[in-house]
């Protein structure tokens, strides 16, 4: 790859995130704000003290998880959207495991944890995968479908087997103590646990599966062309149930922090959406690791950065965040036009024009032959 | 046996009255998808047809009105949606997921600056509500679009756009101009299903009012293999699961524990599942469905 061509993949998404966020606070105008005070704010927000930018990491390490998810899935050519899904049965199954075992020793019991995410999310990936593999339905529908069916079984299970009997919430019982993983005292009270550095961890692990490993690039080739990793040998259904139960399991992961590291609990509904802006976050990072890890900074702050609207300004609210993160989405989703930009330029002159022309029949005359 | 009669003519009635939005968001869902164009933003579009539908409605006092600015809110929404996925040929399963986190966002923004509220709009009075109509208007835009596909060219030329866009742009029709308006019209029904739930079934628009009625659409649509009276089917059995578990709720049937409702609440999805893989009859998507169309 030539320098210039570096310089502008990583150039473009940057452009293409400023060109959102700028629009998206214009969009306050309407509102009757200052822009630039709204952004003081997010920024402010996001990273204005300890707890704050402890906060944002606590958003940051879900959307390092679901970003990791999508982009494993992609890499196989899957779309999975169905990260809200995966996450809840993940933290489901994390609370169950908790609540019932709650003797377990002190160092088994978060290996136990972690664990019981991984498959619980890991389940609720692999039937998409199944299903596309086997059935030859489409795994989009499929994972939609099954992010409501998981919220219905989800809420059930809460309130009619593991219910808090304490509580008015929808939410399980507490888990044994030694579920619980350390907060760090630096964040001064914000929910920063040990799942941060487990996401970090899950950045690497996915880029060494898929860039180092066999397995990994079987997963690629399958994405990259089925037909031809098939006459390579390479069974691509049962890599696409592999990438998208491992997709799930990177899923499930978000319920370490949830309830390992922060509610000690299942909350039914507590994700915001996570496994959607999961989506922007590997978007924007072109499923690259660890740039999901940059571009899951950047949403988490963005959340967080919006929370303080409500109390700060008079009339914009944290939903402004949805807005500048669907911007972002369609500003880096909209990607192509630079190509075609320079298409348009090239066809002006005319010389060129021509010999497109010609290489057109060329191209047509071959599929003649 | 007498109340069970009741119940069974209440139950009737509800399923009718909660199918409408779907029905409504359906028919939009398969105009799209027919001509090529996939519409996971349908709920988006749906927001955006309820929040028009209930300002439009309380500052003209008319529910007519109201109706009207669904549809535009719709239709302009969609007009965005168009520029995105079939000019600017962005992934359209990534825009639709955008476009609905925009109407989410755009809607409790729109209300905090007109209501001072970002919850819901002020409640509409009686008089500013349909009654019966959108049951009835769901039903003629049902055979509207059933007639339109099978019995006019122009209807010919959607369902060839979804199928074979090529042979269409061979035979002198732009596929691009084929597939803007059914998504603009799609927004524009789907728009009307937002309106049937916030000036209709409710008495304001207010946040996540739509609760994944625009993804149980979409199942409809599905279910009912991209074909308007079959869907129309669909979007009826949906919205008699949805009469039913509201019915339930609360419910003591057996055992003395209230029967889980979540059960049905989740059949509809199951069932999509289950069709779509073929293991209850079989559902095809148009051929294609979600590739770009870009003219020679």
């Amino acid at each position: 790859m030539r320098p210039i061509e570096k310089l502008s993949q990583f150039l473009r998404p940057m452009i293409s995130v400023l060109i959102g966020l700028s629009l998206g606070l214009l969009v306050t105008k309407i509102a009757g704000e200052d822009p630039w005070n709204v952004l003081g704010i997010l920024l402010r927000g996001a990273f204005g003290s300890k707890y704050d930018f402890g906060m944002t990491l606590f958003y940051t390490t879900p959307l390092i998880f679901t970003g990791l998810s999508v982009a494993f899935a992609f890499h196989s050519g899957l779309f999975n959207i169905g990260g809200e899904g995966q996450l809840a049965v993940g933290a489901l199954a994390v609370a169950a495991v908790g609540m019932s075992f709650p003797n377990l020793p002190p160092w088994i019991a978060p290996c136990v944890g972690v664990l019981a995410a991984v498959v619980g999310g890991g389940i609720w990936g692999a039937i998409p995968g199944w299903l596309r593999a086997r059935r030859g339905s489409h795994e989009v529908i499929n994972t939609i479908m099954l992010n409501f069916i998981a919220a219905g079984l989800t809420s059930w299970v809460t309130l009619y087997l593991l219910r808090n009997p304490n509580s008015q919430n929808p939410e399980t019982d507490s888990v044994g103590a030694h579920f619980l993983i350390r907060q760090f005292s630096f964040f001064e009270g914000a929910p920063v646990s040990m799942a941060f550095f487990l996401a970090l961890f899950a950045a690497f692990v996915v880029w060494f599966v898929l860039w180092k490993t066999v397995l990994g690039f079987e997963i690629r080739a399958v994405g990259q062309s089925e037909a031809a990793a098939r006459s390579a040998g390479i069974d691509a259904g049962k890599m696409r149930m592999l990438a998208m139960a491992i997709s799930g399991g990177l899923a499930g992961l978000v319920g370490v922090g949830e309830v390992m590291g922060n509610a000690e609990r299942f909350r039914v509904g507590f994700s915001p959406g996570y496994g959607f802006t999961g989506i922007a976050v590997a978007l924007l990072a072109r499923n690259r690791p660890f740039a999901i890890v940059a571009s899951a900074l950047l949403f988490g702050a963005l959340h967080k950065g919006a929370s303080d609207l409500d109390l700060e300004t008079e009339n914009v609210t944290r939903d402004l965040s949805l807005i500048l993160q669907a911007l972002v989405i369609l500003c880096v989703s909209a990607d192509g036009v630079w190509g075609a930009l320079r298409e348009q330029i090239k066809t002006l002159t005319k010389k060129q024009w021509q010999r497109k022309n010609l290489s057109d029949l060329g191209d047509e005359a071959k599929v003649e032959l | 046996m007498n109340e069970l009669l009741v119940s069974a003519v209440q139950i009737f009635e509800s399923t009718l009255r909660v199918s409408t939005p779907l029905l409504f968001a359906a028919l939009g869902g398969l105009l799209s998808e027919r001509s090529g164009v996939v519409n996971i933003a349908l709920e988006g579009l749906m927001i955006a047809g309820g929040f028009g539908a209930a300002s439009v409605a309380l500052s003209t006092h008319s529910p007519w009105m109201g109706a009207l600015g669904a549809i535009l809110c719709g239709g302009v929404f969609a007009f965005f949606y168009g520029i995105f996925v079939i000019e600017l040929k962005s992934d359209q399963i990534v825009a639709g997921t955008a476009f609905n986190m925009l109407a989410t966002g755009v809607a409790p923004f729109l209300m905090k600056v007109l209501y001072d509220s970002s919850t819901s709009t002020p409640s509409l009075p009686l008089e500013l509500r349909f009654q019966q109509g959108p049951i009835w208007g769901s039903w003629i835009c049902l055979i509207l679009v059933w007639a339109w596909l099978k019995f006019t060219p122009s209807g010919l030329w959607v369902r060839i756009a979804g199928e074979h866009p090529e042979a269409l742009d061979s035979a002198g029709i732009r596929v691009k101009r084929v597939r803007w308006v059914s998504v603009i019209l799609s927004g524009c029904l789907a728009g009307l299903g937002g309106a049937s739930l916030s000036i209709f079934l409710a008495s304001s628009f207010s946040r996540n009012m739509t609760a994944g009625r625009g993804f149980m659409a979409l199942a409809a649509m599905i279910f009912g293999k991209w074909k308007p009276i079959p869907t129309a089917v669909a979007c009826l059995l949906f919205g008699f699961f949805d009469a039913l578990q509201i019915r339930l709720q609360g419910v003591v049937l057996w055992g003395g524990d209230p029967v889980p409702v979540q059960f049905i609440q989740i059949l509809p999805y199951v069932v999509t599942v289950f069709v779509l893989a073929g293991l209850v009859g079989q559902s095809r998507a148009p051929r294609a469905l979600g590739v770009p169309f870009q003219p020679k």
